[in-house]
């Protein structure tokens, strides 16, 4: 599949924004935070921020920009359109929170237990439906599969959680506590997509040329020649391929920048008394974490075959 | 659903307006014309679509007929008339006005006229008014005429002219309804292109029925061939003779066609030595003679009360000997040289495989007997009471003709139609009228003399039938241009447009003034030896003038050849001119019956050309030339060429259309102009059709009913039976000739060259250029096949159809290749004795393994055609006629014939010979040779960046977006059509 | 209307294209071209068209495959490819805006223009690659199953069928209604085996696929009952004329 910029800033912003909220939302809950406004404030300043630019970005994708506010119209059966719906309606739940703990520190806390509630269904639903956009779709055997929910929940709070431990060291608020789950987040996040790329090498998708073209019962079959001498959009589009030395370049670059240099450099903080030295080194693992993320979300276009490269040379996908 | 109003399922318009007008014409995309129905919105195309009417077509069209839209607006389409500014071939050009253009024109070929004729030489490419170009050459006076015949397939015209009385190309057709066995030899697509696929359709969906096709390619037709011969090419008459071979030694023979129908009872005088060796034995009234075998005498192979033998040698009342033709001929194909065992390895296909084939035509043949309850009559006047048919046919095209020994290969298989009787009988191969005619049909070739001012006495071409015939001046030196009708090609009766750059070129038989050419791109796809055509036309002599002095051209398009010509004559297309497509031209007939139509202006030209036919008139009028000057010096034909298709008479009553004839339009064939015609033809779909009887439909050669009937249209000169030549003694005349015989005799030289050839019974001979070079060095052959979807050259300037193949690959066996390590999408070299050139490849089984191929005139140069310099088909795609060389390796004395075959003059294409390398790797990514690109023409329109065609037919909802980017440069329109096309800004 | 007819359309109009006999012409795809460049979803755009990456909308493409098989005999099949106008399609399921839906009467599956937003995602749905972005107009579009002819009463009759069945000159493709048993495409589909492409993937395409019929050659050549060679009557060439020479024929 063509790995499409807006399509990856949308995933991975939001991705991280959604998390992020998350991370907030239940860190506040749990008092693991302190109450102050100004990480609410930066928070989920930083969270809508990174949602907004993920959607907004989502929206250069479209042929018609202009009529995006129709992809909310189908959430009985699409999950774009529910994703977009859910985005949207996660606004309000998230922001009410955050508006909360900004101005009404005094809420009744089971009032704001509802609302945070809601807001981590929210937060969590919508990454689902985004992951679901992906892995609803038959014809993509490296989407269509449990694995990809997985990581992209997953991969929305590590890397939530990268931002937000970027914010509170720099706000001098870090705890050894969320330097651990930052660390233990990427890990998990680490452990499946290790299964996903494991699934991925191993399962081959069901669809081969002989069953596209359904004569694969009379013999080996083999493109000859396919409609168009140069590409069309079909092939731009969904025969987009990259050569297995490339894709093994890309996924270490994935391995070591966005995961394991984070949870080294978030580690090394722990050992540093300079406030300075530990904000960049923060900072650090953040930047590395975006080239890591991005390079996942690069990967997990790039990797994934089509049933239409079927049509145009693949002998499966 | 959903929440939105906007959200109910869409209201589709299922009954939108489709177009304000309808006008019926003829496609002219390829040359097999079929009707089409051409939807008209306002002054622009909406849709053109197969007539289901029209008897060529019944409403399908191909893949180019449904791009007409394309080609009508293609940016390639030239403006107006252009003078050459810069030299040749740089594509400078000025506009000019019609007016100086003519004045030039008629003023360059006045002065020729006024001093030797043939000094002009005018050659015609992709022409369907042939009739009309070779009427005004006559009327020029000179005898350097010719069409594309000789470089496309006159070895299966001519094959079949000298043999069967009609031929295979698209004079003829399978049987389709009710053929059992189709033997296809060497077809991709052919002119007759949607009756054969029509055609294949129903074949195919009858049950127990096969095609076969022989070809060493297996795509298109081969593809859904039910067996596929990959066969060596340049081998088909190897395999037709051990088909022969087993047919004769198993006696699976149809002795009553062959005795009454074709000349296989004919007595052959058997006297080597003698002048008259090999002839007929001929009574006084010359009817040839055959052995009686029941009164046991000679007999008049014309009575039709003879009983003729077959075989068994016969003694002539002088006391020589005399054989029938069958005779030889058995005795020829009986040898076991022509054994499957012993042709199975050079064909390519065991000799198993051979027998089969042989006893599955068999089978058919005699097994499979149909008989029609169909009485008729024959040529004596006896009445029978049914048609026998033997539902095997057989179809032919150039993968047989461009071979140089395509002629004989081409006999050989209308002599195995002869042996299984299934020649124009009911499920075999059926003539299409005019045809049969006469073996060979027809006059000779005028043009003996060249006298100034003065017409020739007949048309340039025509069918020679002994030495006698041949333009040859009396020490054997051709008298055209392009050698045709000499003693190195006797038979050539389209003429041969492959040397005539050439030969003109090197003055060789004499220099020209004048080349006039029109529809043939022959600096590109149409000639052999593309590079050194280019330097041909751009040599210059010692004192700075060009070897070629003039060069007018018309064409539609800025193709190839435009930037060397002189003056160039833009043409119209196909949609906004009147056309003739006549039963004096190539017809449009089917089995069934005798059609013809026209083409109607169905649109108006928006730029300054003129159709050619109208330029031709116009300039006959100018330069006096009777039958289109009156005597007062003003034009015969004012109106055009509509004008001359109404009123132009060839003969009396007979003119270019054949319907609606007469004052009144009643009569067909003969009959006065009708000043109604084209309107009828109007009201009727652009084409008349009529209908044989079931009588006429089968055995037109000796059927009663046919032959007056095409006496009466006059298609035949007397309404007599016509003989099958399985013997040809025309061919036997030439050899004694050569043989020393005769008044008119051959150079020294070429005395074996004509003696070998021109054997009267079908030989095979190794194609001369794999004899030539050494099979270690060239161990390939390398042949091109037409794709369905593009026509020649001209298929890449339409924004549809090149988007299918904008560049084309080198097909290679997958076993080939990986002996020489060459794996798909590699960069090769491929290399022949005249030149390489630079591909990238692609590997399949379905390929002779000895063969590579590539679709045929993908490659552009640059700067044609209306393509950006960076298309694929100018950098990627490529021509292999790079490397094909138009003249074959010296002879002793050095002189190079012609890479034609030697009998007919047909260039030899097919035989090319090569090795490939892989290439470095530094080497990959683009074609060579890449010729520079030529200069834009004056006013050419720019590169549009998007094509929205039919934009402006449906609702404005499809506006484009807001956020297209297109660039600003692109957005300059066409000068013309801005509204159809690109931006409109 | 993105979800899928509640119920199963009454009429379940589509094509039925037999490899058997598809030369792999191209004319059904140019033709479908011509028809749609001014029909429902015009235009079919061209993007550079006479440059160096041409590359437009078309609704059918034909591809052409070789299929080898143990024995190392081999065939060339030509493989047209259009929408398949699926019961189940995906391409309808995913639309957010409802731009992409299934017809009710008669199960066509079309895209309303005025609602497409070009989020392509159908396209990823279609595992056939049956859906053709317009980068230009910036909507997507795909075969109409030429819904503005079919029933268009400004055309005569015989001519309300698909732009691309009417053209081919083969008569490789067949229209009608598969959900009526005794139509002539479900007669065709029963006789000759049709199938569906992939299957697998439980898409439930309309259109159906009729096999290549076997070859008669040197491997089927057992399973026939046609001579394999024929019996020489003499091998003797002398005395193979000798004998035809006192053969008696008539003019
Ligand atoms: N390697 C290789 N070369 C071959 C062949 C092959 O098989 N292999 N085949 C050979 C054969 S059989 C043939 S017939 C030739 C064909 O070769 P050409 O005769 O050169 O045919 P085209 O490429 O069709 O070009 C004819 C010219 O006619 C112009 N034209 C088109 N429409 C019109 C019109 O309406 N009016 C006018 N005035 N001009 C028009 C086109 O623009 C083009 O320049 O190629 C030969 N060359
Ligand atoms: N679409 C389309 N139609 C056309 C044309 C076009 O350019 N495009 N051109 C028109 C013209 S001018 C012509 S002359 C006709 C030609 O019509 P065809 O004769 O069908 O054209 P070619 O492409 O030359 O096909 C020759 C076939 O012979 C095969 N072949 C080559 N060598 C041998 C051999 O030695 N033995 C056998 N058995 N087969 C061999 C090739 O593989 C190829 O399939 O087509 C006409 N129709
Ligand atoms: S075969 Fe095609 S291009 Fe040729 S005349 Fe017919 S429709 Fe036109
Ligand atoms: S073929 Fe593709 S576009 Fe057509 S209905 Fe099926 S899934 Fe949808
Ligand atoms: S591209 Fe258009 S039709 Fe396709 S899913 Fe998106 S909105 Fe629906
Ligand atoms: S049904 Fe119509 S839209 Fe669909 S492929 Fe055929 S011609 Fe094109
Ligand atoms: S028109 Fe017919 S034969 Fe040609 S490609 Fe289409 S389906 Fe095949
Ligand atoms: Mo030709």
């Amino acid at each position: 599949m063509h790995p499409a910029k807006s399509v990856i800033l949308f995933t991975t912003a939001s991705g991280a924004g959604y998390g992020l909220l998350f991370l907030l939302i239940t860190g506040h809950m749990f008092g693991v935070f302190p109450a102050d406004s100004t990480l609410a404030y930066s928070g989920f300043g930083t969270a809508f921020m990174m949602i907004i630019i993920g959607l907004l970005s989502s929206t250069f994708h479209l042929g018609r920009p202009e009529r995006a506010w129709r992809a909310l119209t189908q959430w009985k059966s699409s999950w774009l359109s529910r994703e977009g719906i859910l985005a949207i309606v996660t606004f309000g739940p998230t922001g009410i929170y955050g508006l909360c703990w900004i101005f009404a520190p005094n809420t009744t806390i089971s009032l704001l237990l509802i609302i945070g509630v809601t807001a981590l269904l929210l937060c969590a639903a919508t990454v689902y439906c985004t992951s679901m956009i992906y892995a609803c779709l038959k014809p993509v055997s490296a989407w269509h599969n449990r694995f990809v929910p997985a990581s992209y929940l997953a991969l929305s709070l590590s890397t939530g959680a990268l931002l937000l431990n970027g914010i509170l060291h720099l706000q001098g608020k870090n705890t050894p506590l969320f330097d651990m789950i930052t660390i233990a987040l990427i890990l998990v996040s680490v452990i499946i997509k290790y299964y996903y790329w494991k699934y991925i090498g191993e399962t081959k998708g069901i669809s081969t040329v002989g069953s596209a073209t359904g004569l694969g019962s009379m013999g080996k079959v083999r493109l000859l020649e396919a409609a168009h001498t140069e590409a069309n959009y079909l092939m731009k589009e969904m025969g987009f391929q990259i050569a297995r030395k490339h894709a093994k370049k890309l996924r270490n670059i994935t391995f070591i920048s966005g995961f394991i240099l984070p949870v080294f450099l978030i580690s090394l903080t722990g050992i540093t008394e300079s406030a300075g030295i530990s904000n960049l080194l923060v900072f650090c693992s953040i930047f590395f974490g975006a080239i890591g993320i991005v390079t996942e979300r690069w990967l997990f276009f790039a990797e994934a075959k089509h049933t239409v490269s079927l049509y145009y040379g693949a002998q499966s996908v | 659903m959903g929440f939105f109003p906007t959200s109910k399922q869409e209201d589709v318009d299922t009954s939108p307006h489709v177009s304000d007008e309808v006008k019926t014409t003829t496609c002219y995309m390829c040359a097999c014309r079929c009707g089409i129905k051409v939807h008209l919105r306002g002054d622009q195309i909406r849709y053109i679509e197969g007539n289901p009417d029209h008897p060529v077509n019944k409403g399908v069209l191909c893949a180019k007929g449904s791009a007409g839209i394309m080609q009508h607006n293609s940016p390639a389409r030239l403006q107006k008339p252009l003078l050459r500014t810069g030299e040749r071939g740089s594509g400078e050009f000025k506009e000019i006005e019609w007016d100086e253009a003519l004045e030039l024109a008629g003023g360059w070929l006045g002065k020729i006229r006024a001093k030797d004729p043939s000094k002009l030489a005018f050659f015609t490419g992709r022409d369907q008014s042939q009739s009309l170009t070779g009427w005004w050459a006559a009327k020029f006076g000179t005898r350097n005429f010719a069409a594309h015949g000789g470089f496309c397939s006159v070895n299966m015209a001519a094959a079949g002219l000298y043999s069967a009385g009609g031929s295979f190309w698209e004079f003829g057709e399978p049987d389709w309804d009710l053929t059992k066995y189709l033997l296809m030899f060497g077809v991709a697509e052919d002119h007759d292109s949607n009756p054969i696929k029509i055609g294949l359709g129903k074949l195919k969906g009858r049950k127990g029925t096969k095609l076969v096709s022989v070809n060493p390619v297996r795509t298109g037709y081969s593809g859904i061939a039910d067996e596929w011969i990959g066969i060596r090419p340049g081998t088909d008459g190897l395999f037709v003779f051990a088909l022969i071979h087993e047919l004769l030694k198993a006696e699976k023979i149809d002795w009553d066609y062959l005795s009454r129908y074709t000349n296989a009872p004919w007595l052959i005088i058997q006297d080597p030595g003698a002048a008259d060796d090999g002839l007929f034995v001929r009574d006084a009234q010359d009817n040839p003679l055959c052995y009686d075998a029941d009164k046991k005498t000679l007999i008049s192979a014309n009575n039709p009360d003879a009983k003729p033998s077959l075989a068994g040698e016969y003694t002539l009342p002088d006391g020589r000997k005399a054989v029938p033709a069958f005779h030889l001929m058995a005795e020829r194909y009986l040898d076991t040289q022509y054994s499957p065992d012993a042709v199975a390895e050079q064909i390519g296909y065991s000799a198993d495989n051979i027998r089969r084939i042989a006893a599955e035509i068999a089978h058919v043949a005699f097994e499979e007997q149909i008989e029609l309850d169909i009485a008729w009559t024959d040529w004596a006047g006896r009445k029978q009471d049914k048609m026998i048919g033997r539902p095997i046919s057989m179809h032919a095209m150039r993968g047989i003709s461009a071979h140089s020994n395509g002629f004989h290969t081409c006999r050989a298989i209308h002599v195995l139609q002869m042996l299984l009787g299934s020649i124009d009988v009911p499920g075999g191969f059926r003539h299409k009228p005019p045809f049969p005619r006469p073996c060979p049909p027809g006059p000779k070739p005028a043009g003996h003399e060249s006298i100034a001012n003065t017409p020739l006495p007949g048309m340039p071409l025509g069918f020679p039938t002994g030495p006698e015939d041949l333009l040859v001046e009396p020490d054997g030196t051709p008298k055209r241009i392009d050698k045709a009708y000499s003693w190195e090609y006797p038979f050539s009766s389209h003429g041969m447009m492959h040397m005539v750059i050439h030969n003109a070129w090197k003055g060789d038989p004499y220099p020209i003034d004048v080349l006039f050419m029109y529809m043939a791109n022959m600096s590109w796809n149409s000639s052999m030896n593309v590079q050194s055509t280019i330097k041909y036309l751009t040599d210059k002599n010692e004192d700075g003038s060009y070897k070629i002095p003039k060069i007018i051209y018309s064409d539609a398009y800025n193709s190839e050849m435009v930037a060397y010509a002189d003056l160039i004559l833009p043409d119209t297309t196909y949609l906004e001119r009147w056309d003739a497509i006549s039963l004096l031209d190539r017809p449009i007939c089917s089995a069934h019956g005798p059609a013809d139509s026209i083409r109607q202006p169905v649109i108006k030209p928006d730029r300054d050309v003129r159709p050619f036919q109208d330029v031709l008139l116009d300039l006959g009028a100018r330069l006096g030339l009777p039958g289109m000057a009156n005597q007062d010096g003003s034009p015969t034909y004012p109106g055009g060429y509509s004008d001359y298709i109404t009123n132009h008479e060839r003969t009396p009553g007979v003119g270019p259309l054949a319907g609606w004839r007469g004052k009144d339009g009643d009569q067909n064939g003969k009959g006065d102009p009708n000043p109604d015609q084209l309107q009828r033809y109007i009201d009727n779909g652009c084409f008349w059709s009529d209908k044989f009887t079931p009588e006429q439909s089968y055995y037109k050669f000796a059927n009663r009913s046919y032959l007056d009937r095409s006496h009466e249209m006059g298609w035949i000169p007397k309404a007599e039976r016509i003989v099958m030549h399985i013997y040809s003694e025309h061919m036997q005349k030439f050899r004694l000739a050569a043989q020393g015989h005769g008044e008119n005799q051959p150079p020294d030289a070429l005395r074996s060259r004509i003696e070998e050839t021109f054997d009267p019974l079908p030989i095979w001979y190794m194609p001369l250029e794999e004899k030539a070079y050494d099979g270690n060095e060239y161990p390939l052959h390398a042949i091109t096949q037409r794709p369905m979807h593009m026509y020649h050259s001209w298929g890449s300037q339409n924004a549809w159809l090149r988007q299918i193949t904008a560049q084309n690959r080198l097909f290679i066996n997958e076993i080939t290749a990986q002996k020489q390590g060459i794996s798909d999408d590699d960069w090769i070299w491929v290399i022949s004795p005249h030149g390489k050139v630079k591909t990238q490849v692609k590997l399949m089984s379905g390929v002779n393994p000895h063969t590579i191929w590539t679709w045929n005139a993908i490659g552009k140069r640059k700067g044609a055609w209306g393509l950006d310099d960076k298309a694929p088909e100018s950098n990627k795609g490529f021509l292999l006629n790079h490397i094909i060389s138009e003249l074959l390796p010296p002879r002793e004395d050095g002189y190079r014939y012609s890479n034609s075959d030697p009998v007919t003059g047909q260039a030899a294409w097919y035989d090319l010979r090569v090795r490939i390398e892989k290439c470095d790797e530094l080497e990959e990514g683009l074609t060579e040779p890449m010729l520079g690109a030529v200069a834009a023409l004056p006013n050419a329109p720019e590169q549009i960046a998007v094509l929205r065609y039919g934009a402006d037919f449906s609702e404005p909802k499809n506006a484009p977006s807001q956020t297209t980017k297109v660039d600003d440069k692109a957005q300059t329109p066409l000068t013309t059509n801005e509204d159809l096309l690109g931006e409109k800004s | 209307m993105t979800c899928l007819p509640t119920t199963s359309p009454q009429k379940k109009l589509g094509l039925v294209i037999d490899l058997d006999i598809c030369v792999g012409c191209h004319a059904c795809a140019v033709n479908c071209k011509e028809w749609n460049t001014g029909g429902h979803s015009a235009p079919l755009t061209d993007m550079d068209p006479y440059g160096q990456d041409p590359n437009g909308v078309w609704f059918n493409r034909i591809h052409s495959f070789e299929v080898v098989d143990e024995d190392n005999d081999s065939r060339t099949v030509h493989f047209p490819k259009s929408c398949l106008h699926c019961d189940d399609a995906p391409c309808v399921t995913v639309c957010p805006t409802g731009a992409s839906y299934k017809r009710e009467e008669d199960g066509i599956v079309l895209v309303d223009a005025d609602k497409c937003i070009g989020c392509k995602l159908c396209s990823w749905a279609c595992a056939y690659g049956a859906r053709e972005y317009d980068e230009d107009a910036g909507i997507m579009k795909k075969c109409t199953l030429c819904v503005d002819r079919i029933y268009n009463e400004n055309l005569p009759e015989a001519s309300r069928v698909p732009a691309c069945v009417s053209t081919c000159p083969v008569g490789a493709r067949s229209f009608g209604d598969l959900n009526d048993p005794t139509s002539d495409v479900s007669q065709l589909v029963a006789d000759r085996e049709g199938f569906d492409l992939m299957a697998e993937l439980d898409y439930k395409p309309t259109n159906k696929y009729l096999p290549p019929r076997p070859k008669q050659n040197e491997h089927t050549v057992s399973a026939s009952n046609k001579p394999v060679a024929l019996t020489p009557v003499s091998t003797e060439k002398a005395g193979l004329l000798a004998q035809w020479a006192d053969k008696v024929l008539s003019l």
